[in-house]
């Protein structure tokens, strides 16, 4: 560990945390190219259906230095995100900045939350399956972590809406609650609706990293000495986590992706929705600020997981250090 | 595996049947959607939403007075539809893509890898959300987009696999013998990594079906009023407290239809690997 702080392994670090950087500029260029992508003048959608005269027009783009070219307008935009000036909101007027962060308690709350009972529920049950391997309960666990994989999660927040909200009245149908434990009732279905289909991914792949590791000579030959069982799967459950945090790491944009739908199905107001709402109103600014806040936390997250297998195993600590 | 005993290679597990059967019943709705749904858009609007086994609506009515039984069943064309088309349109990038970046390398290799780098940093249903959003409505632009986005992990998919292939002797000794490479490239390691490319095209079918039917559901795939499972469930979510089958019959449907399709490729899957390596 004391090598953790010296020597190569800054450099490491170093050059994976500058190749992130050179992929958040190469995405934010694709993101601000996205204002292009879409059909229509912006000046014009900015007005409206109201009947426009060519100065106010230009006088929109002017403002919105919409006149200027292509990479001028860019750099504009870049430079004013940096400092976390996304500029406004052409549906609300508003600056986008405090419209985001005010609506980033919910999401990080409902996500954060989902991530939780997934991770909790998911590995324990994969690991269960692989000890456990081609017995029913197996079979049953694996056979449920296919449905949840496949189901969606506004299709599954939908049934477990009409169960549980409408039918049996034990959660709240919409809203958003007041104070700690109203909020977290209120947001229990659609954490629940969205940690479904992420905890069978876990399952699944905690079960195939488990199995993989006790297919190993290692654990014939513990298994053959006597160790006891129980530290033979400590063992193998050290060497399994590497796949498994990997795939922690993807599960944050996978998160991404379905709180959108979640936060719609649930009336919940975050990001998620607001980037639905933009995304129909065609409110060009926020989609590219969302967009980009998300690649950030996507690119930080594998930063993260590569950073982490540094002290998760040893021997990844020794390939990067020696090269 | 060797593990795995003679008797049970045989075998067709139940689950594999059972999804093969519900995908029969899907698809045959899909193709005689004229036939087996006729009336499934007439509406009555002053009928409006009625709750199941209301006169001949066995699952009720929408907000139109359309009939559920019927709307779903007419609903399976573009559940099965534009999946498959994704599923296959991408693959067919990723396999000329993937074989030509993995056996040839340089510039074409480092441009697809960057590429794939850089859409995978988004999650795929939130980029398809917003670039179908921005591009324009419509199914078949929902369908264009998906394949865009799906493309990236297929090439990779497609290069790993052939990576793997070109060292190996039965290439090396194509190669002294100077058969060109493109014939190397598609007569000789195609063959051999069709396994991987047929699994991985159900997987794809089931995550394309997803993504397409959650773009419905926010009003970016089909049109308004046509017929789609995603679409209904938008609709049926105003209607829950009405007729809840309005919602309950299309998620169903999409969660059984996704999830065969699943069983159904994890069945194959584990089925051509365990030929490949016998072989």
């Amino acid at each position: 560990m004391k090598r953790l702080v010296t020597g190569p392994v800054p450099a490491f670090v170093l050059r994976r945390a500058g190749a992130t950087v050179l992929l958040l500029l190469a995405l934010s260029l694709l993101v601000f190219a996205l204002l292009y992508l879409a059909p229509g003048d912006v000046a014009r959608n900015l007005l409206g259906t109201r009947n426009v005269t060519p100065e106010a027009l230009a006088e929109i783009r002017a403002r919105h230095h919409l006149d200027e070219p292509f990479l001028q307008q860019y750099w504009r935009w870049l430079t004013h995100a940096v400092t976390g000036d996304f500029g406004t909101s052409i549906r609300t007027g508003r600056p986008i900045g405090p419209l985001m962060l005010e609506k980033t308690g919910i999401t990080a709350a409902t996500a954060g939350l989902a991530f939780l009972l997934s991770v909790l529920a998911g590995i324990p049950a994969g690991v269960l399956t692989a000890v456990r391997r081609g017995r029913w309960l197996d079979r049953v666990l694996v056979t449920a972590s296919v449905i949840g994989v496949s189901a969606p999660g506004f299709a599954v927040g939908l049934l477990l809406l009409y169960v549980f909200a409408l039918g049996l009245g034990w959660f709240p149908i919409y809203g958003t609650g007041e104070g700690f434990f109203d909020a977290l009732w209120h947001l229990a279905l659609p954490a629940v609706a969205l940690a479904l289909g992420l905890g069978a991914f876990v399952v699944k792949l905690t079960r195939a990293a488990v199995i993989r590791e006790l297919d190993q000579d290692y654990v014939t030959f513990a298994r053959g000495r006597g160790l006891p069982e129980a530290a033979t799967l400590r063992i193998v459950l050290r060497n399994a986590a590497i796949p498994i945090v990997t795939s922690l790491g993807l599960m944050v944009a996978y998160l991404f992706g379905g709180t959108v739908l979640i936060e719609v199905t649930f009336a919940l107001p975050g990001l998620g929705s607001l980037m639905e709402e933009s995304v129909l109103f065609k409110d060009i600014p926020v989609v590219q600020a969302l967009t980009l806040a998300v690649a950030l936390v996507v690119s930080v997250a594998a930063f993260l997981v590569d950073l982490s297998y540094l002290i998760i195993d040893p021997r990844v600590r020794a390939r990067t250090v020696r090269r | 595996m060797s593990r795995t005993s003679n008797a049970g290679r045989r075998r067709i597990p139940v689950v594999a049947i059972l999804s093969a059967a519900l995908l029969a019943f899907v698809a045959i709705c899909a193709i005689a959607q004229e036939i087996i749904a006729p009336n499934a858009l007439e509406q009555d609007i002053y009928l409006g939403v009625v709750g199941g086994g209301v006169e001949g609506h066995l699952f009720g009515t929408d907000q139109l007075g359309r009939d559920i039984l019927q709307l779903s069943l007419a609903g399976a064309r573009s559940a099965l539809l534009g999946p498959l088309v994704v599923a296959a349109g991408s693959m067919l990038i990723g396999f000329f893509l993937g074989t030509y970046a993995g056996y040839r390398g340089g510039v074409v290799d480092m441009l697809a890898g960057r590429y794939a780098d850089l859409l995978l940093a988004l999650p795929a249903v939130l980029l398809a959300i917003v670039v179908a959003g921005l591009v324009g409505r419509g199914y078949w632009v929902t369908v264009a987009v998906l394949i865009v986005l799906f493309s990236p992990s297929d090439v990779r998919l497609v290069r790993g696999a052939v990576i793997e292939q070109a060292p190996r002797p039965y290439i090396e000794s194509a190669r002294v013998l100077g058969i060109r490479p493109s014939r190397i490239m598609f007569r000789h390691i195609a063959p051999n990594i069709v396994p991987i490319v047929v699994a991985n095209l159900l997987l794809n079918v089931a995550f394309a079906l997803v993504a397409l039917s959650s773009l419905s559901y926010l009003g970016l795939g089909v049109p308004p009023g046509a017929p789609d499972w995603g679409r209904q469930l938008a609709d049926g979510r105003q209607l829950l407290g009405d007729n809840p089958l309005a919602a309950v019959v299309p998620g169903v449907l999409i969660i059984l239809t996704a999830t065969a399709v699943n069983l159904l490729g994890d069945w194959l899957s584990d089925l051509l690997d365990r030929r490949v390596v016998a072989r």
